[in-house]
């Protein structure tokens, strides 16, 4: 999943890489495409980087299971700070992985993971292989 | 703050700049305190490259600025504000190939914040594929 991202992914400009954990990360560069207000992040933009961000974590995760077929069922975001004119990165964890449904959250910051703009909690429903 | 102003959404939702543009949200219709905009299929949006399906992203996007003009329409100004949370359930996938029509309302505006609903679907209203609530702030209120 991390070397392949989806179309969308792609759109928004996201790029992987893995922290000192070897937890994948999502990286989305700021541009005009990413931008809401003048200036500042859209928060469709923040929201689609963190469910990217779960997405590839709840991947990372199932794989080891043997892998599976994940569904959204829903998701809430909490917007913290503005979003500025800087590379943002997102990163999933996965809180509980079920048999048939997984609770995962993802934080997206800016210049400091402790400072997030944004946070999101995720419930996916899975199929398994 | 508001008096003889008119907000517009059609023509506010007519530039192409930012993520908006991106996208490829435009407008649809509006009323006192609701609007409905629009997202075409678009293979660049695509989140499952089997099903064809596009990711739940662009549908949060979509909603967001539904909502978010909804509460300018309440409001009857355009006023700074920025989303303070956003829920969305993901009724079932949108189906691949059509429009996404993304209708929100603002049903309650208080002196700072303002509480939004809305619906998605892809051409039946009454067959939703989305369903969204949350909430705005305006750091400098909105007007009364």
């Amino acid at each position: 999943m991390i070397d392949r991202l989806p179309p969308y992914a792609q759109l928004l400009g996201l790029t992987a890489e893995r922290d000192g954990d070897g937890a994948p990360v999502l990286v989305m560069p700021f541009g005009n495409d990413v931008l809401g207000r003048p200036g500042f992040l859209h928060g469709g933009a923040i929201s689609g980087l963190m469910e990217m961000a779960a997405i590839v974590a709840l991947h990372d995760a199932l794989e080891g299971e043997g892998g599976g077929e994940i569904k959204p069922i829903n998701v809430t975001v909490d917007f913290m700070r503005g979003g500025r004119d800087k590379t943002t990165r997102s990163r999933g964890i996965v809180t509980r992985l079920g048999t048939r449904v997984a609770n995962v959250e993802a934080t997206a910051w800016q210049d400091d993971p402790a400072k997030p703009i944004a946070a999101a909690r995720m419930n996916y429903l899975i199929v398994r292989r | 703050m508001s008096h003889g102003f008119q907000f517009d959404p059609a023509r506010f939702l007519t530039s192409r700049l930012g993520h908006g543009g991106l996208l490829g949200t435009s407008y649809r219709a509006h009323g006192a305190d609701w609007a409905e905009l629009e997202l075409p299929y678009d293979e660049r949006l695509i989140g499952n490259v089997d099903t064809g399906v596009i990711a739940s992203g662009p549908i949060l996007s979509l909603m967001d600025m539904a909502t978010s003009v909804g509460v300018w329409l309440r409001a009857n100004a355009f006023v700074a504000h920025a989303t303070l949370d956003l829920r969305v359930d993901y009724l079932r996938p949108a189906t691949p190939g059509k429009t996404v029509i993304g209708r929100g309302e603002c049903y309650r505006l208080t002196r700072s914040i303002a509480f939004v609903r809305g619906q998605a679907h892809d051409g039946d209203p009454d067959d939703p594929l989305a369903h969204v609530a949350g909430t705005f702030m305006a750091p400098d209120g909105y007007p009364r």
